[in-house]
């Protein structure tokens, strides 16, 4: 079905949690119609910590991030194997209530997709889906995640002007608000500063920052100062498979294997 | 591969190309783009063009004209307003009936000679509204400033000299000041009479007809026989005998108010001196066309486009005013619109978001897409065969058994033409929806689902929100086709004068089966269908305008608010 690529030693030495594995992935493979693009991995996501995927494009950590939420149920034609539990309870198991689960995960995408909707309603949105009408809970919501997420002091007196308004940095941080509006277990950040300046980028990293230990975070990034700088364990995936997943700093100053050591110096990817 | 480059290098056969340093033309697509600016710059003559024709022979159509006397050679004389001039052959038969002098200018011109039509009106004299003026055969032409132009209620114009106006017995000339007065005030009583036989008659009319209704219905229920239809008959009989000496009462008041009418009276003496005597209240205005100053004129304009805005038609739809056409062709577009959107929209909706895209809704879109290419006489024939006939008499026998075996909505209706018209359009709608819906960006999607929303709770939320200006721009071309076609119409429920509006006093107030009048139609009614074209050809033009400037109206109101809605969207980088 697929041309046999060449077995990849995988070396795996996490920092752990204080409070152990939020997500466990065993053997997880995914097919997009013939072709294959997750290669059997195996991992643990640690509860609290802030995790980094990295890997040159194509390699199938954004992939393997949407499979976490199942937003790639989207996707026509797309087939898994595997195993991934979300707290022991299995994510692609027959009968799963996908709508639940995603309420226990915020995403955060590439580009900021504010709805076209008033700042307040865009960080009440997932309340609002839950059918919450309690104008005191609303408002205590809103302004508890634009503070979480560092965009109250902004916001706080133009909360009914329209989102589209922000600029792109204050656009990413209320879509972290919103993400984070419903207390969510998981952040899942796909590339969350690839469309952003650098001064977005780094306040976007101090909000990383204050967010850990308070949630499980998932972060996809192309930028490795940018794993380095806010992540606890980086993985480092390649053509589709886990080549090394460890703590970030061992990682980055002596990889244990010469794949990783090789991208990480910029030599191929 | 060094060395390859050298064998090419030595090889003195080699092929060499040079890049020419000039562009040529035909890369710049240069003669492509004068043939797509000079078809736009055609195409935006003709609209243009068009819109200029309609424009001035609309606006100019009610301006009042002068009235000229005209004398023949032969010593008749007509008078009329000038209509137009054109050249014309002049034909061997009326060439040798002309003196030498004039055959001799008719020769210069080799054979042709200038004429002018005038509108003479007086159609009850001589059975014809226009009088065709050659040159030759004219003596003289004039402008006498005691010609009066009479607009009647019947009879169409009438253009002559007023004799006398006969004012409770007393005989007044027409300037003085109390034969205006007594002309307002005969105008006014005949509105009076209009209200009180459309309005307090005709709904008590309408009040006897339902009780005679409910009998037949209870008869048809219950049998004749049953006590409950002796009981109900009893009832019935009470309030129609209560109804009838209401209706004596409003007829006796009508009969005093048109005898009060006959007391004032007009003479008006043709220029070939026949005269004829009517009320004063049949006349709508009148004016001496010569003696009237510019700012008289522009009142008569305006007190014109007044009549033609707001009153009924009169004289076979050639005169009067076109207010139930108009009101026809909004309350048809509205109850289209209301129909077209929710059913389009929802279509569309299942088309694309909930359909599995596969061979089956490929054919479904295609055949969708070929609907919009049937000729719409189509729809007309299907909306006759299943809404009126087959829908509307179902409805019928249900519904109102006690009127039949007249129809109610058992034949053309409002009803039936918004529905016809419904589904003419309805592919418009589907298609820009399909579309507005495919535009929103997955981003949004993508968002929306991740918050925890379901797919129901991310359309309702952000799909349809976002997809709105779009699908108004759907509705707005459904609008402007719809608000212009006629041909449907014709068999589903048009027709050349309804008596009643859709809407009216009596209960249930909004009579959809009813037939309408639309402004299309009333086009190619009065263009083509009335006794003389000539007399309809100014309405045909302003009647055009004012279709066009209606459906321009209905239009700007739904773009204004399609902006209003994509304003709220501006500003997003997607």
């Amino acid at each position: 079905m697929t041309a046999v690529v060449a077995y990849e030693p995988t070396s795996v030495h996490p920092r752990l949690g204080p409070d152990g594995a939020n997500v466990e992935i065993r053997d997880f493979s995914l097919w997009y119609g013939q072709k294959q693009a997750l290669f059997a991995n195996t991992f643990d996501i640690q509860r609290g910590l802030v995790t980094a995927l990295i890997g040159p494009s194509g390699c199938g950590k954004s992939t393997l991030l949407r499979c976490l939420n199942r937003m790639n149920d989207l996707i026509d034609g797309i087939r898994i194997e595997g195993s991934m539990r979300l707290d022991g309870a299995e994510v692609y198991g027959a009968g799963v209530d996908v709508i639940a689960l995603r309420k226990r995960m915020g995403m955060v995408f590439q580009k900021p997709n504010p709805f076209p909707m008033s700042i307040y309603e865009n960080v009440v949105y997932p309340l609002r889906v839950d059918g919450i009408r309690d104008r005191t809970l609303l408002d205590e919501t809103a302004e508890r995640a634009l503070k979480g997420a560092a965009l109250w002091d902004e916001a706080k007196d133009r909360l009914k002007e329209s989102a589209l308004g922000l600029s792109g940095g204050q656009q990413q941080r209320l879509c972290i608000a919103r993400a984070i509006a419903a207390d969510p277990d998981v952040l899942l950040m796909d590339e969350p500063c690839s469309a952003l300046d650098p001064i977005a980028t780094s306040r976007i990293e101090e909000l990383i920052d204050e967010l850990k230990g308070r949630y499980t975070i998932v972060i996809v990034t192309h930028n490795m100062q940018q794993a380095a700088r806010v992540s606890d364990n980086t993985a480092f995936m390649y053509l589709g498979r886990l080549i090394e997943y460890g703590e970030t700093e061992a990682m980055f100053t002596n990889p244990k294997l010469e794949r990783t050591q090789s991208y990480i110096t910029g030599r191929f990817g | 591969m060094s060395a390859t480059i050298e064998t090419l290098e030595t090889r003195s056969d080699a092929p060499t190309y040079t890049r020419s340093r000039i562009t040529a033309l035909g890369a710049l697509g240069e003669p492509f783009q004068w043939l797509l600016a000079g078809s736009l710059a055609l195409g935006m003559t003709m609209i243009v063009g068009f819109l200029l024709l309609v424009l001035w022979n609309g606006a100019s159509a009610l301006w009042p004209k002068p009235i000229h006397l005209v004398t023949f050679a032969d010593g008749t004389r007509i008078a009329g307003e000038p209509t137009r001039t054109e050249e014309f052959r002049v034909g061997a038969e009326r060439l040798a009936t002309l003196d030498e002098a004039a055959r001799q200018r008719i020769r210069d011109l080799s054979g042709y000679a200038w004429r002018t039509l005038y509108r003479t009106g007086n159609f009850d004299f001589y059975n014809d509204d226009f009088r065709w003026a050659a040159d030759f055969e004219v003596r003289q032409v004039e402008a006498p400033a005691d010609l009066y132009f009479v607009e009647r209620l019947e009879w169409g114009s009438f253009v002559g000299r007023i004799a006398s106006v006969e004012v409770a017995g007393e005989r007044l000339a027409i300037d003085d000041a109390r034969a205006v007065a007594a002309h307002r005030e005969a105008q006014r009583r005949l509105g009076a009479i209009r209200s009180l036989e459309h309005g307090a008659i005709g709904q008590v009319n309408a009040r006897i007809e339902r009780e005679r209704l409910a009998l037949r219905r209870v008869a048809i229920t219950q049998s004749e026989a049953s006590p409950e239809y002796a009981e109900a008959k009893v009832r019935a009989d009470a309030r129609i005998a209560g109804l009838r000496a209401e209706y004596q009462r409003l007829a006796d008041e009508v009969q005093r108010l048109k005898a009060e009418d006959q007391r004032y009276r007009v003479t008006l003496v043709e220029i070939g001196g026949k005269d004829k005597t009517l009320r004063l209240s049949e006349i709508v205005r009148f004016y001496p066309a010569n003696a009237v100053g510019w700012f008289d004129r522009l009142g008569i304009y305006l007190s014109r486009w007044g009549e033609f805005l707001v009153d009924s038609p009169r004289e076979a739809n050639t005169e009067g005013g076109v207010w139930p056409a108009i009101f026809g062709t909004f309350a048809m577009t509205l109850l289209m619109v209301i129909a077209v959107a929710p059913f389009g929209v929802v279509t569309a909706l299942y088309l694309r978001e909930y359909a599995k895209q596969g061979r089956m809704v490929a054919i479904v879109r295609i055949s969708v897409n070929n609907l919009a290419g049937v000729p719409s006489i189509v729809y007309g024939v299907f909306g006759l065969g299943f809404f009126a006939y087959t829908l509307g008499a179902s409805i019928d026998q249900l519904f109102f058994p006690e009127r039949l075996p007249s129809p109610t909505f058992g034949t053309g209706g409002l009803l039936w033409s918004s529905l016809t018209l419904a589904l003419l359009t309805v592919p418009v709608v589907i298609v820009a929806t399909e579309e507005a819906l495919a535009a929103v960006p997955r981003s949004m999607r993508e968002g929306s689902l991740a918050c925890g929303a379901s797919k129901w709770q991310t359309i309702k939320y952000i799909v349809l929100p976002r997809a709105l200006p779009g699908i108004m721009t759907g509705l707005i071309l459904a609008m402007a086709r719809g608000a212009g076609e006629v041909a449907p119409l014709m068999l589903v429920g048009v027709v050349k004068l309804a008596p009643e509006l859709p809407i009216d006093g009596v209960f249930p107030y909004l009579h959809l089966e009813r037939s309408f009048m639309h402004l299309g139609f009333h086009i190619y009614d009065v263009g083509f269908q009335s006794r003389n074209s000539e007399a309809g050809k100014p309405m045909v033009f302003v009647t055009t305008l004012l279709l066009i400037a209606m459906i321009a109206a209905m239009n700007a109101t739904a773009i204004v608010i399609r902006n209003r809605l994509k304003r709220r969207f501006a500003g997003s980088q997607f």
